[in-house]
């Protein structure tokens, strides 16, 4: 009798796994054959690599986004924490706050493309680690304390930036915004591999299993001998990390750091991981979900806008794919638990 | 009616006669002395596969206090829900006020009369006391709109009937559970209900709260309110008791009358135990437990957390537990066997004592700790504590010991794997797959890969609370069977439960706790259930009285 309900169950549950799996990785396809029946160009590999250049940014923080709802939490501030970031890479880069609009590629008084960088994620790592503090020490909600982040880390932009830009990086630093090796632009190749380390971590690591547990019971996890504190604050440093890697990203592309960069990105970054399948209650999600997830609001963008579709109602199609995404993923697991 | 005139004029065999006609009438039954206010007759529930009550009958009458009594698994809950609308029955009748009574759901069993308090509370804790009342049906005053002065007022009227002398506009999180409890009572008054059915409502108070409760339960009974009285507390039960309705295993085990004096302990401890309920376990042979101490407490007490301010206080905790032993730890809920379990695990904070473990005194801070030393626990509440629901059995088995199936960081999946793939043969884990999610096998199979998880640590000593909670009935002889096994491999084991004829069956040795203390201590060869019942259940007034003296 159990065995044959046993067997049953796993058929149903194999499929419905399979879907669950799969099912963005599957809209995404059906999207591009209908952008590319629409307008065969769409599939030129030149609009396919903008895409990757496209989604690469929110990409990059995405993954970082993915361990914290992993986790069950939220990051708000990952927008503001971007120009930040960017302004103090800016910073470092150009040795000053001088906004220097020539564009001249030699002899800045700056400290060079590496410092820059490393500047970018210490800063985007530490600002994490302190939001992940305040969440766990003083227990505010996530929600409350990256929200209150959001504005904080704006201010601080505006601050030492006085509100306007700080423009014009040597070469060295732009290729990594604008470089191409071979035919792929430096920033899906950076999307690229940041993407597989992330995948690693998660799915072969001792780290990446704490952090489907705690999202999973976090009471459970405690009384399984894990630190969940330390696991929390973690993945707010990890999301601080890549949010810096990503403005450092962006402000070479650009030649510039906006102080009002990434306004909205913790909404298409959260959409992303959201439609790849993590849930927002934790301890379900993968990395490959969230790429595929910022795929398919790269391609949707793209796409829409190949098709002469207003940014208007870009945004309206996209806020109505992330509802039904989730939909979509809430039935299948109905359809599992059953 | 037209009694009076025609009462005047006619004839006594008349009379007569019309006293017949009524008597036949069925609206006459009420005339009979203490008639049944609820009868219940053949009820029986079955769930997939189990019988988890089998005809079961039982009445109350208008101001009687029934008492309903048994073991945990004796189908006490399983009454509950049926009586309150929560689930049909199988089949059986209920008759409520001489008209048959098929609730729905909650609501129409409300709307008919039953109100059920349980345990946890239904009231809602940001509301206030009259919002709570009055929730649903608030008072309407001109246009339509809540009169909140005669919201108030009715309330104060309704509070005060259970002895309730506050605010009504205080917000129900600032009360104590007692005079939570005590609202709700009032609420269910207010609905005009004839039968309140409360379960456990002593579990969670304090003596003298206690007392005021039977207080008020007493005043109500005289008002003509039946209630029937859920409890584990025989000498409450005792005490207020007019009668009482023993199940056991699901069935019942027979009526008790008052007859006279409050109904003797003995008396409802051989009704609740029986003999079969011995019979299902097989008692163990005695084994030689030789082991050095492993684990030893001396004086543990705890605090009162001000974020959960109604948890058991340890008050001086004094245990041995031998290497290759089975210690059982005995004790009703709220006796602080839980809080035992997670104090010495790092769980929760100790405020005085010592620990030692193989000697060497330990003090662990949190359970990461505790584990790192060589101490597991499996807990209670396995949904909510143990399993990772959505997660895979194979990330469930491993998560306490990570650190064995890692090298640098990365897990070692084959070693895992072929662990799990052992435990699953030596514990015999009916599963598909290790990718499986847990919450897919039964709540058997579940305890089992949480005890695989502890065993792939090697811990010196095991706690295993509530082993065999929702687990059904073949499984739970294999679990007993393990834990023995585990113990002869040289584990100290201490196991809580409540089901006495599991403690009976795998201890090596058991101690009963009560109120934060332990309270007495026996080999298992010479524990019954019915020595171990009065342990656990000590008279309380002579407690009080321990402690009045020593303040």
């Amino acid at each position: 009798m159990t065995s044959t309900t046993e067997r049953s169950q796993r058929g149903g549950v194999n499929l419905a796994r399979l879907l669950m799996s799969f099912g963005p990785l599957m809209f995404l396809a059906v999207l591009i054959v209908v952008f590319t029946v629409l307008k065969p160009s769409f599939i030129d590999p030149i609009n396919l690599f903008n895409i990757m250049r496209q989604i690469s940014i929110t990409g990059l923080i995405a993954l970082g986004m993915t361990f914290v709802i992993l986790t069950a939490g939220i990051d708000l501030s990952v927008g503001s924490l971007l120009a930040f970031c960017g302004m103090v890479a800016a910073v470092v880069a150009k040795g000053g706050t001088a906004n220097t609009l020539s564009l001249s590629t030699t002899g800045t008084l700056g400290y060079g493309w590496f410092a820059a960088l490393l500047a970018a994620v210490v800063v985007g790592a530490v600002a994490g680690g302190v939001q992940g503090f305040a969440i766990t020490r003083l227990k505010v909600p996530p929600f409350v304390v990256t929200l209150g982040g959001l504005t904080v880390f704006r201010g601080l932009t505006l601050t030492i930036s006085n509100g306007g830009p700080i423009s014009g990086f040597d070469a060295s630093m732009r290729w990594f915004g604008t470089g191409l090796i071979g035919p792929v632009p430096v920033p899906a190749i950076i999307f690229a591999i940041a993407a597989i380390l992330c995948h690693i971590v998660l799915r072969y690591t001792r780290y990446g299993r704490a952090v489907y547990a705690v999202g999973g019971n976090a009471e459970a996890a405690r009384l399984s001998g894990l630190r969940v504190d330390r696991i929390l604050i973690s993945v707010y440093i990890i999301v601080g990390f890549f949010a810096g890697l990503a403005a450092f990203v962006l402000s070479a592309r650009l030649n510039s750091s906006e102080a009002v960069a990434g306004i909205g990105y913790e909404l298409t970054v959260i959409s992303a991981v959201v439609i790849g399948g993590t849930s927002l209650f934790g301890g379900i999600g993968s990395v490959g979900g969230t790429v595929v997830g910022a795929g398919l609001i790269g391609v949707l963008q793209n796409g829409l806008q190949f098709n002469n579709v207003s940014s208007y109602t870009q945004s309206i199609v996209i806020g109505l794919i992330l509802i039904l995404a989730v939909a979509f993923d809430r039935w299948l697991k109905s359809r599992v638990r059953r | 009616m037209a009694g009076r005139t025609e009462g005047g004029c006619c004839p006594a065999s008349l009379a007569y006669n019309r006293m017949i006609e009524e008597q036949t009438l069925p609206k006459a039954a009420a005339i009979v002395p203490s008639p049944a206010l609820l009868t219940v007759e053949g009820v029986t529930k079955r769930f997939a596969g189990v019988t988890a009550l089998n005809d079961v009958s039982l009445e109350v009458r208008p101001g009687e206090i029934l008492g309903l009594l048994g073991e945990n698994g004796a189908g006490k809950s399983t009454l509950l829900k049926i009586l309150s609308g929560v689930m049909p029955p199988s089949s059986g009748r209920i008759v409520f006020d001489g008209v048959e009574f098929n609730p729905h759901n909650p609501q129409d069993a409300k709307r008919h009369g039953i109100v059920t308090i349980y345990q946890e509370l239904s009231l809602i804790p940001t509301l206030t006391v009259a919002e709570n009342i009055f929730i649903g049906r608030a008072p309407l005053g001109r246009f339509g709109l809540v009169s909140w002065r005669r919201m108030e007022e009715d309330s104060r009227a309704i509070i005060a009937r259970v002895g309730l002398d506050l605010d009504p506009a205080t917000p129900v999180s600032a009360l104590s559970v007692a005079e939570q409890q005590l609202v709700e009572i009032a609420r269910a008054l207010s609905l005009k209900s004839r039968l309140i059915i409360m379960d456990e409502p002593t579990s969670a108070l304090t003596e003298t709260e206690v007392q005021k409760l039977m207080a008020i339960m007493g005043r109500l009974r005289k008002d003509g309110v039946a209630i029937m009285f859920v409890t584990h507390r025989l000498e409450e039960a005792s005490a207020i008791c007019d009668r009482m309705t023993v199940l056991r295993d699901g069935r019942l085990a027979g009526h008790l009358d008052r007859e006279g004096g409050p109904i003797k302990l003995p008396k409802i401890i051989e009704k609740m135990v029986g003999r079969a309920a011995s019979e299902l376990y097989a008692r163990p042979t005695q084994r030689d437990v030789a082991g050095d101490v492993r684990l030893s407490v001396r004086g543990l007490r705890t605090v009162r957390d001000p974020q959960a301010p109604h948890a058991i206080v340890l008050e001086g905790v004094d245990l041995d537990l031998k290497a290759g032993e089975i210690l059982g730890v005995a004790g009703l809920v709220g006796s602080g066997r839980t809080e035992l379990a997670r104090a010495i695990f790092g769980a929760d904070r100790i405020a005085a004592g010592t620990i030692r473990l193989d000697g060497r005194p330990i003090a662990p801070a949190s359970p990461a700790d505790a584990i790192e030393l060589g101490i597991g626990l499996v807990p209670e509440d396995r949904k909510h504590q143990a399993i990772f629901a959505a997660l895979a059995i194979l990330t469930n088995f491993s998560i306490a010991a990570l650190d064995r199936y890692s090298n640098v960081g990365f897990m070692a999946e084959r070693r895992e794997r072929e662990a799990l793939a052992n435990y699953r043969k030596m514990l015999s884990i009916r599963m598909a797959s290790p990718e499986q999610a847990i919450e897919g096998l039964s709540g058997g199979n579940q305890q089992k890969v949480i005890l695989a998880r502890w065993l792939a640590r090697d811990p010196k000593v095991l706690i295993v609370d509530e082993p065999t909670r929702g687990v059904d009935v073949g499984a739970k002889a294999e679990v007993h069977q393990i834990l023995v096994e585990l113990a002869a491999r040289g584990i100290a084991i201490m196991m809580i439960s409540s089901e006495l004829p599991e403690v009976l069956a795998v201890s090596d040795r058991i101690v009963t706790m009560r109120r934060g203390r332990i309270t007495g201590e026996m080999p298992g060869i010479e524990a019954t259930e019915e020595k171990l019942m009065e342990l656990m259940a000590l008279d309380q007034k002579q407690e009080a009285q321990n402690q009045e003296a020593t303040q």
